[in-house]
């Protein structure tokens, strides 16, 4: 059974749909390109599989021994607010709450997890500084480290690059696929179709026709084959 | 001076007084961080003008004991207010702002009606601006604020780590399996009696500064939750400390001059916040 598996799933708002029925499953490290224009949904799809959204039709199951407040999740914007004081170890410590359960402190091992997280995401040296004067890259592998602490199987990543620099983007992109060489199952929305054609496995494209399949399918297909001669006209163009 | 100082500690009524006053502003402080950052700063005077409006209710009614219906509406009214948060259509500030002015209209229009005390401004005023009841507090309500006091309290400090990840994402605490809404359930409504109690000590008018002052000075000079918290609070005592000292020196009344305490506090910290930011970048 897969990890996740989508069966004709609408998503919308206040029981207005806006995706046509989606389908798709995700197996265990997977790294999963969710592609498609601004405003059709991928955003919108990601918080239904977070369980934020109800979903209007259709069904999500969890299967192969994922639970689904087993997923670490990088939102696209957090609504953090410019003065919130909170030091790098506060947060990724939080990513941590969820296996906290009513448990009021963080234990040892989980004090650990954290340190392990933020060495990992090379942001160690920063545990003490606050999260509001870091550059925009560091803060997203802050919140990177967040989300592995609370997963050690799926990661759901909205835009992580967005808004970062060329040089911190590749790096960003090398981290993520490090993880998913290392097992873990990657989920990820993404405007950048060439990183995710090249990255990806499988790749989800939302629009007008929804497409799933494999990265060799998608180069296959039409939506794939429109992206690829968009890229040769720039390419031509910018020569 | 000190003579005079120590003579008035001898007074029940003043030791009463400052342990109260220093709980009560205790309490404010610490969950007063959380609703800075979640912009709901005004939910103080929203749920304290909530208060006022329930309490003419309970006049009207001649209720002997008006916290009977105070504060389940408060409660009430601060879950509502804390649960419109994200995904509504009224936002949190202007949803406070109509409840709080509906109420507090309410509540005057129902005692002007109906009330039959001769001094109706002068009920509303000492409401408003809290009277000098709280140097009247009888022994029965001084117990039952420290019982309450030492419960929030509790809740904050084994509900720490919860409330810091709620109050810094809501949605990733949501995914990742913590009970998000649970814990603004309880944030609301430990609120609502934080705010009845201290409408005894400042009045609804001021409540809003219990709650503002300490959490915007430490915001100035600290970096992480946890220092922010803890300074926050060690701010609230010892200014209320020093204003209800003063007030019962100079004669001036109790909540007015909490709060002009903690407005020059604020000041210091701002001051001080300042410098050590141009020290560091002058370095
Ligand atoms: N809270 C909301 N209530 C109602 N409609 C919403 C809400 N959030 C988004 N929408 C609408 O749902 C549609 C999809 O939004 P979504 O954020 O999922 O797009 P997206 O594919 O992630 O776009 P982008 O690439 O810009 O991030 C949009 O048309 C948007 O207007
Ligand atoms: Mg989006």
């Amino acid at each position: 059974m897969s990890y996740i598996t989508v069966k004709n799933l609408e998503v919308g708002y206040e029981r207005k749909t806006i995706t046509e029925p989606i389908n798709f499953k995700v197996d265990k490290q997977d790294y999963l390109c969710i592609v498609g224009e601004n405003g059709t949904g991928k955003s919108t799809l990601m918080k239904t599989l977070l369980g934020l959204i109800r979903p209007i039709s259709g069904e999500i199951t969890f299967g192969d021994g994922l639970k689904a407040n087993e997923i670490g999740y990088l939102p696209q914007q957090t609504v953090v607010q410019r003065d919130f004081p909170a030091s790098v170890k506060e947060i990724v410590l939080s990513g941590c709450q969820g296996r906290a359960g009513f448990r009021p402190f963080y234990n040892k091992e989980e004090k650990m997890l954290a340190k392990e997280n933020m060495e990992r995401m090379g942001i160690g040296q920063l545990a003490d500084h606050c999260y509001r004067e870091l550059s925009g890259g560091q803060q997203q592998r802050v919140l990177l480290a967040r989300a592995l602490c609370a997963t050690r199987k799926v990661l759901l990543l909205d835009e992580p690059v967005s808004g970062l620099d060329p040089k911190v983007t590749a790096e960003m992109y090398d981290l993520i696929k490090n993880l998913n060489s290392e097992g873990i199952t990657v989920i990820m929305i993404s405007h950048d179709i060439a990183a995710a054609v090249k990255y990806a496995t499988h790749i989800l494209h939302i629009g007008n026709n929804i497409f799933y399949g494999s990265r060799d399918e998608y180069l296959e297909s039409d939506e794939g084959k429109f992206f690829l001669s968009n890229r040769e006209e720039g390419k031509k163009n910018a020569g | 001076m000190l003579d005079k100082l120590f003579t008035y500690l001898q007074h029940p009524i003043v030791v009463k007084a400052l342990i109260v006053g220093v709980l009560i502003s205790l309490c404010s402080s610490l969950f007063g961080v959380t609703l800075v950052l979640k912009r709901y700063s005004f939910i103080g005077d929203g749920l304290s003008h909530v208060a006022f409006g329930a309490i003419a209710i309970a006049t009207v009614f001649n209720l002997t004991n008006n916290m009977l219906l105070v504060l389940p509406v408060t409660v009430i009214c601060a879950v509502l207010l804390l649960k419109t948060g994200q995904n509504t259509k009224i936002k949190g500030d202007a949803a406070i702002a109509m409840i709080s002015v509906g109420a507090l209209a309410l509540g005057y229009l129902i005692m002007n009606v109906f009330s039959t005390s001769a001094n109706i401004s002068g009920d509303v005023c000492s409401t408003l601006f809290g009277s000098t009841s709280i140097l009247t507090l009888s022994t029965t309500e001084v117990v039952l604020c420290i019982v309450l006091s030492v419960v929030v309290i509790a809740i904050f400090i084994l509900f720490y780590n919860k409330i810091f990840a709620v109050t810094f994402d809501e949605n990733f605490s949501k995914a990742s399996g913590v009970r998000a809404n649970a814990y603004n359930f309880l944030i609301a409504v430990v609120i609502a009696v934080i705010i009845v109690l201290a409408m005894n000590l400042v009045g609804s008018l001021l409540i809003s500064a219990l709650i503002i002052f300490p959490a915007l000075s430490a915001m100035r000079l600290f970096n992480s939750f946890r220092s922010v918290t803890v300074f926050s609070a060690v701010f609230a005592v010892i200014c209320s400390l020093l204003g209800l000292i003063i007030s019962i020196l100079a004669g001036t009344p109790v909540g007015s001059t909490i709060v002009a305490a903690d407005v020059v506090a604020f000041l210091i910290c701002c001051i001080i916040g300042i410098a050590v930011k141009n020290r560091a970048s002058s370095h």
